[in-house]
């Protein structure tokens, strides 16, 4: 196991010539015999170079995510319809994007913040989502080219899983956290949102503390979303592989729709805690104080 | 020891207790729906976020698990 990472590692400094020479191949090659069981490696492996940048397999596969989205997108714009009876995709993404909206409503309860936060969060669900569904399509991780690493014969899967990949979900992790900066800036203004971590030393010297602490967790909140998400992902990459290597046919049935449904619940989830944080961030520190009404904002929720 | 030993105890007993915790979170959430059924949605929404952050303590402990198994 160690000498395939450490042979993962030489990948990523691999020049061109050696990807080049590579072919695209499907399965094994017949010298390899299919009792050995490579799991999928922790990191995801270079499938090719722009100048200096490497570019990854998870990389093609969030391209070929946004691909989709893209298009599906552009057929709807293209072929809407005003004032009839939604019929097919239009139909399909109204009422996907109707039913998204009434549940981020729901978390809200207001509906400016809901049309404000739906742009990001609803784009968070559907492509996490997609993408992880994508992940499970035949071809992913078993298309590929053979390198050779320490005298060994290695497959670099040419699609991957977008969020098997810790660089990925820390993206996204980043852009979920620093909008939530930027809703609050925006929804209480400068001052109000520093003054929630900012808190006078003088005239509460515990709230200074806590301020501290709630800024330590803003910061905490990116590396949970990243691992969850990595986490999940990549535990079910090994488990399909796991289950497909012990009893490839009729079994690995089931662990699919465990995955089918993983991958859903954690869109869903990250979109939705993404929500709560952006509602969070964009209520001041006294209002839960002045609500008339129940509402249903978890305010002390931590990470 | 074995590097595998601690990777299977990191993988057991990180996986246990966020198991436990999830389950009486479950339980207390299924207690107020049932105390008040018209509440059911909100309750929801709260209990499957208390849920995704135990869940994320276990997907730390995984991590770690691989981390020792394969780095």
């Amino acid at each position: 196991m160690n000498n395939l990472i450490a042979s993962q590692v030489e990948t990523e400094s691999t020049a061109p010539e050696q990807v080049a020479g590579g072919h695209v191949s499907e399965g094994k090659k017949e010298a390899e015999s299919g009792s050995t069981f490579t799991p999928p490696t922790i990191f995801s492996e270079t499938i090719g170079h722009i100048g200096s940048f490497e570019v990854r397999n998870t990389l093609l596969m969030s391209w070929i995510s946004v691909l989709f989205l893209c298009v599906v997108a552009w057929r709807f714009a293209k072929n809407y319809k005003e004032n009839v009876v939604p019929t097919g995709l239009q139909n399909l993404v109204e009422a996907l994007i109707g039913g998204i909206y009434d549940f981020f409503h729901t978390v809200t309860q207001d509906e400016k913040q809901t049309k404000q936060f739906l742009g990001v969060c609803a784009t968070i669900f559907l492509f996490v989502v997609i993408s992880n569904w994508f992940g499970l399509l035949p071809g992913v991780g078993s298309i590929g080219f053979w390198e050779e690493h320490n005298g060994h014969t290695i497959l670099i899967p040419l699609f991957r899983s977008v969020y098997s990949d810790v660089n990925m979900t820390l993206a996204i992790a980043t852009i979920s956290v620093f909008m939530t900066t930027v809703f609050g800036f925006k929804n209480l203004g400068t001052g109000n949102y520093l003054g929630k971590f900012f808190i006078n030393p003088l005239k509460d010297p515990i709230g200074t503390f806590v301020g501290l602490l709630e800024m330590v967790s803003e910061l905490a909140k990116i590396i949970s979303f990243t691992f969850r998400l990595y986490g999940n992902i990549f535990a079910g990459e090994v488990l399909l592989a796991v289950i497909g290597f012990l009893v490839p046919y009729i079994a690995p049935l089931p662990f699919y729709g465990l995955e089918l449904f993983v991958g859903l619940v954690q869109g869903l989830v990250f979109a939705l805690l993404t929500l709560v944080f952006f509602k969070m961030g964009s209520t001041g520190h006294g209002d839960h104080d002045h609500e008339e009404g129940h509402s249903s904002d978890p305010q002390h929720a931590t990470a | 020891m074995d590097k595998n030993l601690f990777v299977a105890i990191v993988i057991a007993v990180g996986s246990a207790i966020p198991a436990f915790s999830i389950g009486k979170i479950g339980a207390h959430g299924l207690d107020a729906i049932g105390r008040n059924p018209e509440a059911a949605a909100k309750v929801q929404t709260a209990m499957i976020l208390a849920i995704a952050f135990a869940e994320a303590i276990a997907i730390y402990a995984l991590v770690v698990a691989l981390i020792i198994k394969f780095v």
